[in-house]
């Protein structure tokens, strides 16, 4: 493929979002693509592969020395931010929304290298999505934890069933304008609290 | 208080973010009406691009990155505005323990003596073998990089030829001096403390004794916000002025040092951000030095936007040949910096403020009483090799710069 000349770097201590961008960028035709998930060395290690393309999160505390090199150093071709191209503004804010930053090499044509910055911003934002979804998961887990908690609390100290601990819960919630896992939460930490060296 | 003001604000965890922090913690936003939501980056490549996409509408930033912003050398920066600067001075220059003994067989002294540790310094390279000592500072737009410049050179060394200067994450530094991947460092708190006390570096010398009452970071501004909204800025001013005048008391150092602590935030031990609040700071091999002035949060005018302080970090990228001098480049520098904006939100306390937008760095030698009201001291403002700095006269200023 015609774009497959071009040396890409993807930087990202992040290894499992960095396989998912090399992924992106075989898949397109990109035959040329170095991971770097660690940063020791990183100046050097770019000076060696001289790359026409970095991609690299936005969030790596690297980011200043990177610059800088690129600035000062005669080793490596001149990289420049991706984000010259003012014209381009929703682009840059997908960008710096998705987390992921750019660099390409001076004189390197914009359009060459856009759908690079596309692919990596799409990925980004799925990697996120995927990581909201797992802790949300994670989340409602615990939720049900502590709710099952304060059940058990309400059926043994009240002789409560289940259905009608529960029932208890979601009222005294409604009543409270407040949340299920909230008024269980409450209960939970006060009865540790009368009881701290009970089981619950 | 009827309108209220939302404004989120970016920050690098570091000691002198802590106006900020104060302003949202202690209740002086909420006094002004204002929602301050602050949102910490890990670089200042990220504060810049936040800045540009307008996730954040200020930030506390390098004092020479809105200028070189404006200057169209880091991009993809906004136009920017300094309506205040975050405090005077908070850096050090820290080196390994094994430069430290070269430069003590050299004459170094642990009273961290700007020009006798320069010279040490020099006579250090002098008798070194092999490759250039590397030293790391933060950014190639900030203090530490002119300051750790200015020091070398008024030293007698050359920058980019006796020594390599390269940028790196101010936390990796300690850990880059300890396996011997840099020399020595400039960086702020509480990276210097960071190093001596767990990573067995020394303190070679401070920003206070290189240039004492040198400006560092500042609130920059979105410009295209403060236009629009003038309220907000002048309201969030105060609140920082409240919180400066609240960071300054000794009384609450260790609140502070507490509060910085904190996860959110600096995310560091207390023990390790109290040296720089109490400007009592161990420099290496268990001693604890008293240096005055070390980090300002609130007198000698420390929030005030001096242009002065924009036209020297300008002349200094001039001389680093960062960029080429003209008098337009030098009047976008200027205008970066308001002091304009300051007065006109400030006025109302009725606090001491200069008359004057510029002075003369380096020009007063003593604390000295400024203003008609005596409320208000400057200086000393000296640099360490006896220089001055004339804004009137900065052509001259950067002649004699480059023929040294």
């Amino acid at each position: 493929m015609q774009h497959s000349r071009l040396n890409v770097l993807v930087i990202d201590e992040n290894r499992i979002r960095a396989a998912i961008i090399e992924d992106g960028l075989r898949d397109a035709g990109y035959d040329h693509v170095t991971v770097i998930d660690n940063m020791h060395g990183l100046a050097r290690r770019i000076a060696d592969l001289n790359p026409d393309v970095i991609v690299i999160d936005l969030e790596n505390p690297n980011r200043d020395m990177l610059e800088s090199i690129f600035q000062l150093s005669r080793a490596v071709k001149r990289p420049i931010a991706m984000f010259v191209d003012k014209s381009d503004e929703a682009s840059i804010e997908a960008a710096v929304e998705a987390g992921v930053s750019a660099y390409i090499v001076d004189g390197l044509k914009q359009e060459r290298v856009r759908p690079i910055l596309k692919m990596a911003i799409s990925r980004f934002n799925a990697f996120s999505r995927l990581n909201r979804e797992l802790e949300e998961t994670r989340g409602e887990l615990e939720n049900r934890k502590v709710i099952d908690r304060a059940k058990g609390l309400l059926m043994r100290s009240r002789g409560l069933s289940e259905e009608e601990a529960y029932a208890l819960l979601r009222r005294t919630a409604m009543n409270q304008n407040r949340k299920i896992v909230d008024i269980a939460q409450s209960l939970v930490t006060a009865a540790s609290l009368l009881d701290p060296g009970g089981k619950e | 208080m009827t309108t209220r003001h939302a404004i989120t604000a970016g920050f690098v965890p570091l000691l002198d973010s802590a106006l900020l922090v104060v302003a949202r913690e202690m209740g002086f936003a909420e006094e002004q009406g204002i929602d301050l939501t602050l949102l910490r980056e890990r670089s200042w490549a990220s504060i810049r691009d936040r800045l540009a996409v307008r996730h954040v509408d200020v930030a506390h930033i390098l004092g020479p990155m809105p200028i070189a912003g404006n200057l169209g050398l880091n991009v993809p920066a906004p136009e920017m505005i300094v309506p205040m600067s975050l405090g005077l001075g908070g850096n050090a220059v820290t080196v390994s323990p094994a430069l430290w003994q070269r430069m003590a067989e050299n004459g170094a002294t642990t009273d961290l003596d700007a020009r006798a540790n320069g010279a040490a310094l020099r006579k250090a390279i002098d008798a070194q073998a092999g490759a250039p000592l590397r030293f790391a500072v933060v950014h190639p737009y900030s203090g530490h990089n002119y300051e750790l410049r200015y020091w070398l050179a008024a030293s007698d060394i050359d920058p980019d030829r006796d020594i390599e200067i390269v940028v790196l994450p101010p936390p990796d530094m300690g850990d880059a001096l300890a396996e011997g991947v840099i020399d020595g460092y400039c960086a702020g708190e509480p990276w210097n403390t960071f190093g001596v006390l767990r990573r067995g570096a020394h303190l070679a010398t401070v920003k206070a004794a290189i240039w004492r009452s040198s400006p560092e970071k500042v609130l920059g501004v979105n410009a295209k916000w403060g236009e629009a909204n003038p309220e907000a800025m002048a309201a969030l001013l105060v609140a920082l002025h409240q919180a400066s005048i609240w960071c300054a008391r000794p009384d609450n150092h260790e609140a502070l040092a507490t509060l910085l602590a904190k996860p959110a935030y600096v995310g560091r031990d207390a023990e390790l951000l109290l040296p720089a609040l109490k400007g009592t700071l161990p420099v290496g091999g268990g001693e604890v030095r008293v240096v005055r002035d070390f980090f300002v949060p609130n007198a000698k005018a420390a929030t005030f936007p001096w242009k002065s302080h924009a036209l020297w970090f300008y002349t200094q990228m001039v001389r680093w040949r960062q960029i080429e001098h003209t008098a337009e480049r030098q009047r976008i520098a200027a205008e970066t910096y308001r002091p304009d904006i300051y007065r006109a939100a400030l006025k109302h306390l009725g606090i001491a403020m200069p008359s004057a937008s510029a002075k003369v760095e380096g020009a007063l030698t003593v604390e000295t009483p400024v203003g008609s009201s005596g409320a208000l001291t400057l200086g000393p403002d000296g640099f360490f090799d006896g220089g001055r700095f004339d804004p009137d006269d900065l052509d001259a200023y950067i002649a004699a710069q480059s023929a040294g």
